[in-house]
């Protein structure tokens, strides 16, 4: 086990990148992913590791790129946020449903308008339906952890998909925390050069990305469906080989306190840890009190999510996006809809709160927590926000 | 004409014989696009890898499960060939220095239409351009957006109708004058740019050939004759693309590190345009007025490229 650093963030999941053995990476700058970029960039030209390095014009020509890449047969790596990940919406689908595990870093941050730099989830939810495997962090080690397992989990043979690794925005990308880094070995011995199903090389001509008439169209969604979904328990299996190795586990779905709680609250990514601490805060004083952590965003964690969830009386779920005109956040959208058939379910609440980088103390959980006490539910609620 | 030179040796035979785009795809009759398409693909040979755009030519060849593609081909979208090609040139040029590929070069091409070159695809095409990737990128340029039912694009003709730009009573179709994505081209400093015509194939090899010898950038503008969109019949595809070089409407050149060169013989005065024009039910709607406009600004062009190829200096 390597000796603990002190290390920001964004500079660290770069480096963990590096000891995954890329072969092509891709990035164009924006805010707060650009520490991120910027240390690639760093690496690459200071040839500590043997990758081609792209400077795109465009985060839609980012994705593009490693779409190509990918398909040629190499392991490719992009790191983005909001807008450009937003910009990269059209190429997302495409690159799942060619099956190309190409790994990106979200340095999530709030979508304009008004221009935003600052953390929530609004941006990676409008990408939820586009066929990635999308994983949440909740700190830095977190982070190092997930972007080399990433590479993993994308190219395992029962799953290759794309994998993005969701990274809050300032919150986690711009703090500087305590981290261990695996060896090069070690990483080596994990994570072997990636060996591609099929690539684009004469030696093998073939074609990618040819059009469906409606006569097939479904049978590919289908497809990709089922990988998503089957892509759960590699998911699984990795942590379990990454625990064995490196000691540090993970699950798709954390639960902190929540055995003998009557009240619960579903988080995903930064909030965790504060959640966390005003979870103990309310033991102490008595509240059974307790903590959802999801991990792994999608494929949803439909069973996991239920038992984590089972014996609770009331589920607060915090979303940091909206579904604008819809049902609620889209996180309490979804837990809503699994637990609908459920004979015995918790009551839920969903409450919309950290939006566009609104600081969410310890005290906040604790308001939070005490919506349970209301007599009447609204579908949701918006959390500190002035009328 | 003294200002051509090189004039490239007539050589028909030595013509691959073998073909990389195989027959039974879906294309028109008399689609000049194909046609450029399986001359390209006869110049490079085997070891290419092509991007190609969402497009006339993505969507004749490629429905599942069937390809017309002998050579590896791989389609993302419409506005990134340029990119999807940046992608896959650093992956062949990483895989094959790491040892995990064979070790011998492969070209990497992009192909897209006028529109996924001029319009859509023209930020892609600007950065990978810019970025010098070893890559030809062509534009299959047939004057509108085609494969959507001929809607007008950058590079369709002044006065042309589409069905985005019909020939109205108050607007009479295209009000634009063709882009000049060569131009653009040459302001990137890309080494190899040239014009072609597939009514040319020898003078089209001969140009691919040499882009394909490039370590770098290149760009071929494909002029890509269609009877559909053009409303001309399909049999004079071979005609429409001479009438458009020996009007002057098309000129063919090539322009090696800034050093500009006509490539065909053209005769000491330009056929007048309207022996193109009154081919084509596109300009069908044209009065004398209007051609006289056209013919023009075809000698105004045709002026400054001559005086490009006599003044310009290699970089």
């Amino acid at each position: 086990m390597g000796k603990r650093v002190g290390m920001e963030v964004a500079i660290a999941a770069a480096e963990a990148v590096a000891l995954c053995n890329i072969d092509v990476a891709a990035v164009y700058p924006i805010t707060p992913q650009s520490h991120i970029a910027e240390h690639m960039a760093d690496i690459i030209h200071d040839g500590r590791i043997d990758a081609e390095f792209i400077t795109v014009e465009s985060e839609h020509s980012a994705i593009s790129a490693l779409a190509g890449a990918s398909a040629a047969g190499a392991r490719a790596y992009t790191a983005t946020s909001s807008q450009g990940l937003m910009l990269m919406h059209e190429i997302l689908p495409i690159v799942s449903a060619m099956r190309l595990p190409v790994c990106m870093a979200n340095a999530n941050r709030a979508v304009s308008g008004p221009l935003n730099i600052w953390n929530d989830h609004t941006d990676i939810m409008p990408q939820r339906d586009s066929g990635w495997i999308c994983l949440f962090t909740e700190n830095g080690q977190e982070a190092i952890d997930l972007s080399i397992m990433s590479f993993k989990i994308a190219e395992d043979p029962e799953v290759m998909l794309p994998c993005v690794v969701n990274i809050d925005g300032f919150q986690l990308t711009h703090m500087i925390e305590p981290l261990e880094f695996p060896s090069q070995a070690e990483v080596a011995k994990f994570l072997p050069p990636r060996k591609p199903f099929a690539q684009l090389h004469p030696d093998n001509p073939i074609s990618m990305g040819c059009f469906a008439m409606p006569d097939t169209y479904a049978e590919t969604v289908k497809a990709k469906e089922e990988a998503l979904r089957g892509s759960k328990k590699v998911v699984t299996r990795v942590f379990a080989e990454w625990a064995k190795r490196f000691g540090r586990k993970y699950n798709v779905v954390e639960t902190y306190r929540a055995k003998d709680a009557d009240t619960l609250m579903l988080t995903m990514g930064s909030m965790g840890e504060t959640a966390a601490t005003a979870v103990d805060e309310m033991r102490k004083a008595g509240r059974k009190v307790g903590l959802v952590k999801l991990r792994l965003w999608r494929p949803f964690p439909v069973e996991e999510i239920k038992a984590a969830v089972a014996g609770c009386k009331t589920l607060i779920v915090m979303d940091r996006a909206i579904s604008t005109g819809g049902a609620g956040g889209p996180v309490a959208t979804d837990v809503k809809s699994i637990l609908y058939g459920e004979k015995k379910r918790p009551r839920i609440l969903n409450v919309i709160a950290g939006l566009g980088g609104r600081d969410l103390t310890v005290g906040d959980f604790v308001n939070m927590f005490d919506l349970a006490k209301k007599k009447k539910d609204e579908p949701f609620e918006f959390y500190g926000v002035r009328e | 004409m003294n200002q051509v030179q090189n004039f490239e040796i007539f050589a028909p035979k030595l013509v691959d014989r073998k073909e990389y785009f195989s027959a039974g795809h879906r294309a028109c009759q008399g689609c000049g696009e194909v046609l450029a398409l399986r001359h390209i693909l006869k110049a490079l040979g085997d070891d290419v890898v092509v991007a190609n755009a969402t497009g006339c030519m993505e969507i004749i060849s490629s429905g599942y499960p069937q390809s017309a593609w002998e050579v590896p081909y791989v389609h993302v979208a419409f506005e990134n060939a340029a990119a999807v090609g940046s992608g896959v040139e650093a992956a062949l040029k990483a895989l094959r220095r790491k040892g995990r590929i064979a070790d011998r070069y492969v070209k990497t091409i992009a192909v897209a239409g006028d529109g996924g070159t001029c319009d859509i695809g023209l930020q892609a095409l600007s950065g990978a351009m810019e970025r010098g990737h070893d890559m030809i990128f062509f534009c299959l340029d047939n004057e509108a957006y085609m494969n959507t039912g001929i809607q007008r694009s950058s590079a369709t003709p002044f006065m042309a109708a589409t069905t985005t730009s019909p020939a109205g009573e108050a607007i009479p179709g295209q009000r634009t004058w063709k882009k000049n994505v060569p131009e653009i081209m040459v302001a990137h400093k890309v080494p190899y740019v040239a014009t072609a015509c597939p009514s040319y194939p020898i003078d089209l090899i001969n140009k691919v050939k040499k882009a394909a010898a490039v370590r770098g950038p290149a760009y071929i503008h494909v002029f890509s004759m269609c009877p559909t969109g053009w409303r001309c019949a399909s049999e004079i595809t071979i005609k429409m693309g001479r009438l458009a070089v020996e009007t002057g409407v098309f000129p063919l050149y090539e322009v090696e590190n800034g050093k500009y060169r006509l490539t065909m013989e053209v005769p000491e005065k330009l056929r007048p345009v309207e022996d193109y024009l009154k081919l084509q039910g596109r300009f069908r709607h044209l009065t004398p007025a209007d051609i006289e406009k056209i013919q023009k600004q075809v000698h105004r062009e045709w002026e400054i490229l001559l005086n490009k190829v006599e003044c310009l200096q290699p970089w």
